[in-house]
Formats: structure tokens, C-alpha cells, sequence
């Protein structure tokens, strides 16, 4: 069987990917996108929407200066998708908080920024800690039980469903061959490029991205690259839209900017399993609540899991095989924070084909060494 | 739009939106209203369109009103009962009411 080669193709259509596909047509290339089906694990639907730069990198300035940059450059990405697609992703970055109820968590967090400054040597996002009273000066609905909160300017989010059209019209617009279920079982590296083979049938590529997500761990073996993953769920609550009354974001809780509350940031390590598990849903219920007292009147409409795409070490993996030049790898937790760098660095930087000095320290060979040691 | 196949032999009253509402004891409040040819129910949050019961099985979360004060009950989940006071919904649900 025959086919003729296509010019670049990702393998995977969630946010990674589409981001990664828009970036590259921005960039003039031919893409084509191969997207799994709807059963398959898909974070993307199951997201949390923020753009947060908040307590990441501890131990890894490299990561926190990354997430900074993407946060600085998210206003562009979302007047480029505006201009492209007329959709309005409602970035909003009024600042994060992160709200503690005891005084342990307020220390612990302080001491974790103080940490990720000190390791940039300064360079990191700035943030403020602000006691219960501080607190609730600026959010007079913070309810009693919080005893402090980390503030970072930096921190915000946007409407992920709309993120997520915008990057599909925008897609379209560009000419992308976008191809939902169309898993890819094997990758045969080949002289000029890469056989493509699944239940569809077979695509030869001369280039291809890894973006499909936790699938990422079994695709990247096949062309000589490494993406260890480990397993990482997360619950959410959602409440009946209601009344604007925080402008902000958190970690844990946001209103969207239909007025919906999101509730989240549970991480369970030991399971695979979809179900939601009413016990934890509790926990976040109870912490929301201390937190806003008000949202104990709210309903909550939906619930949710999602497992994240976590790496070993929790930090993005950025590769082009060394045996297998053309196959590239993206993997990384957040899809939404970390967008604006895949569509305005790393895509041009795939295109151009390779990825710049930079990035090194999201290359795989840090599990290698860890392995080893 | 809709009309009764039965007259009402047990009837319950009560109001929505100070009109005055005879339904059969044991309707759903979202059957009742129907019934009594209410056709809006609430308008939506985002887009303040005119919004009535979809699922009538307490999924799609249309057929919110206000009873006894009460915001964003699910109509279609609760029965019809003497004296209730009904009002249609507009707008997202007000959280700050009694807060300072």
C-alpha cells in the first residue's frame, strides 16, 4: 500500500496539540492533525482553564521562568486567536490567590515562593502574602476560617471551551487537515519519514509531533524518545451560574466568566479509574465553603474527573529524537498556562526544525540520569 | 400549548408571579405551570433568552424558578403545593443578598 507523504503531522487534537498544529500553520506549514476519539482519557475537557504561574517550579527555576514567560505572553495569543477566529477567549488576569486555613499551608506556601525567587535569582513572578485581615480587605467575602493567602498579579484564567473552539476554527482558517478518531497504533520509522498505521489506515509523514497526551509514554518509545508519566486524577465541582462576586482566580476555586464557580485542585496517585469519588468531592465542598461562605447556597450542576498529563517529575517534556530526527515530543500538565509559548515558541521553533538551546532542561535525559543514579 | 387530558379533581393553589395557579395534587411544580399555559419559566443567565422545562427529568436545568424565596429551584423535581409562591428567574443566581 502506497500514500503519498505528508509535510507534519501531530498526533493528538487536545489543547496540546491544536496549539501546537495552529502554531505550526501560523508558521506556513502543511498539518495535518491525527485526534483520538472521544473515550479516550482527553485532560482537555476536563480542565481547570487557568493561567497560573503561582508555586511552580520549586527546585526547577527553569519551569517557573517558563510558566512566567506564558503568562506574559498569553495577552497576544489571545488577540491573535481573536484575530483569527473572532472568537473572545475572556482572558482574564486579575491576579491569583492562594487562600490558606491554618497557618501551617500559609508557611509552607510562603517558604515555596521564597524558594522559587531565590532559585531564579529574582527573576521569578512577584507575589504578596497577605494576612486574614489583608485578605478579606481585598475580598470582602473571604470568610473567617482563611488565615492568610498568597497573591500573585501574574495568575488569571479564561474560558476553556471557548479556547478550545477558537483553537479548532482557527485550525480551519488556517487550512489544517484536523481528523477526529483516527488513533495511531504503531509509528514505523521509514527512510523519509514516518509510517503512521491505525484502524484507518496508513499515513506516511516526513515530520510528526508527540501530543497525544498520556498515550505520549506508549508513542515515543517507537521513535526513540522517552515521556514517563505518572498518574495524577483530579475531581471538580461546578455550581449553578450565579452573580459576579470574585474577579480574581485560585488554585482551587474560579468563577468563569458566565458566572459558574469551579471548584478543584484534588490529586489522587493511585487510581485510573473515571469515576468521581464522593468523598473527596466532600473535602473540596467543605474547603470551598470556609473559603466563600456564600457558595453554601449554590447548587452544584456538575462533577467531574480528568486525569492530568503529568510527567515523572511534573515538569514538561520538550524533544526531538536524536535516533529519529523529525519526531518531536510535547508533554506537560498545563495545556492552558503553558499555550501561549507552545503556539509563539516551541511551534516556530518545530517548524524551523529544532528546538532552541532553551529548552534543554525539558529534555527527557533528566529521567535518564535519574534513573541511574 | 398544553391542556389537561382530565379535569383537576383535587386541586392545590398557589402563585406564580402574583397570578393565581390551579393545579391536580401530585403534578410536578413544571407540569402545573405548563399546564396553565406558562410558557417562560425564567431567562437565561448569558444570554437573557426566554428559557422553559427541556428534560423534565432534572438534568438540563431549564425550568429553574424562585419558590418562597428560594432561588434556582428545579421545578420539574419538586410537587405542587397549597400557598407556594412561585416567581420567574432572570439573571445568574444573587449570592451576595444579606452579606456585607
Amino acid at each position: 500500500m502506497t500514500a503519498s507523504s505528508i509535510d507534519m503531522v501531530v498526533i493528538g487534537g487536545g489543547l496540546v496539540g491544536s496549539t501546537l498544529a495552529w502554531g505550526l500553520a501560523r508558521a506556513g506549514l502543511q498539518v495535518t492533525v491525527l485526534d483520538g476519539t472521544d473515550l479516550d482519557p482527553r485532560a482537555s475537557r476536563a480542565n481547570f482553564a487557568l493561567v497560573w504561574v503561582q508555586g511552580k517550579g520549586v527546585g526547577a527555576p527553569a519551569y517557573a521562568l517558563w510558566s512566567k514567560a506564558s503568562a506574559e505572553r498569553w495577552p497576544q495569543l489571545a488577540a491573535a486567536l481573536f484575530d483569527d477566529t473572532g472568537i473572545d477567549v475572556s482572558l482574564n488576569q486579575n491576579g491569583g490567590f492562594s487562600f490558606a486555613l491554618d497557618q501551617d499551608e500559609l508557611d509552607t506556601w510562603q517558604a515555596e515562593m521564597q524558594a522559587i525567587v531565590r532559585e531564579t535569582n529574582g527573576r521569578a513572578a512577584p507575589f504578596a502574602v497577605l494576612n486574614g485581615t489583608e485578605t478579606r480587605e481585598r475580598l470582602p467575602f473571604v470568610g473567617r476560617d482563611v488565615v492568610g493567602s498568597i497573591y500573585s498579579p501574574l495568575d488569571g484564567h479564561v474560558n476553556a471551551l471557548r479556547l478550545y473552539r477558537a483553537l479548532h476554527t482557527g485550525m480551519k482558517q488556517r487550512g489544517v487537515d484536523y481528523r477526529a478518531g483516527y488513533a495511531v497504533e504503531r509509528i514505523e520509522p521509514v527512510s523519509d519519514g514516518f509510517r503512521l498505521i491505525g484502524p484507518k489506515g496508513v499515513l506516511v509523514a516526513k515530520r510528526i509531533v508527540l501530543a497525544a497526551g498520556l498515550d505520549n509514554t506508549r508513542l515515543a518509545e517507537m521513535v526513540g524518545l522517552h515521556a514517563p508519566m505518572k498518574r495524577s486524577k483530579g475531581q471538580i465541582l461546578v455550581t449553578e451560574k450565579c452573580a459576579p462576586f470574585f474577579d480574581h482566580t485560585s488554585a482551587t476555586l474560579r468563577q468563569t466568566d458566565e458566572g459558574g464557580v469551579m471548584i478543584g485542585d484534588s490529586e489522587e496517585t493511585h487510581t485510573s479509574a473515571h469515576a468521581t469519588n464522593q468523598d473527596i468531592s466532600a473535602v473540596l465542598a467543605n474547603r470551598a465553603v470556609r473559603t466563600f461562605p456564600l457558595l453554601g447556597d449554590l447548587n452544584i450542576v456538575r462533577s467531574w474527573t480528568g486525569q492530568r498529563v503529568k510527567s515523572l517529575d511534573g515538569l514538561p517534556i520538550y524533544e526531538q529524537s536524536t535516533t529519529h530526527p523529525g519526531a518531536f515530543v510535547a508533554v506537560c500538565h498545563s495545556g492552558v498556562t503553558l499555550a501561549a509559548n507552545h503556539a509563539l515558541v516551541v511551534a516556530p521553533q518545530i517548524a524551523a526544525g529544532a528546538l532552541s538551546h532553551g529548552l534543554s532542561a525539558f529534555g527527557s535525559q533528566r529521567f535518564h540520569a535519574s534513573q541511574t543514579v | 400549548m398544553l391542556r389537561r387530558l382530565c379535569e383537576i379533581t383535587d386541586p392545590v393553589r398557589f402563585s406564580f408571579d402574583n397570578r393565581p395557579i390551579t393545579a391536580e395534587r401530585g403534578d410536578t411544580l413544571a407540569a402545573a405551570l405548563l399546564a396553565s399555559g406558562v410558557e417562560t419559566f425564567r431567562h437565561s443567565v448569558v444570554g437573557d433568552q426566554p428559557r422553559a422545562p427541556y428534560c423534565l427529568m432534572g438534568v438540563c436545568f431549564e425550568c429553574l424558578v424562585t419558590v418562597d424565596g428560594v432561588q434556582n429551584q428545579q421545578s420539574c423535581l419538586m410537587e405542587a403545593r397549597d400557598g407556594m409562591v412561585v416567581e420567574s428567574r432572570r439573571g445568574g443566581r444573587q449570592v451576595l443578598q444579606g452579606q456585607s
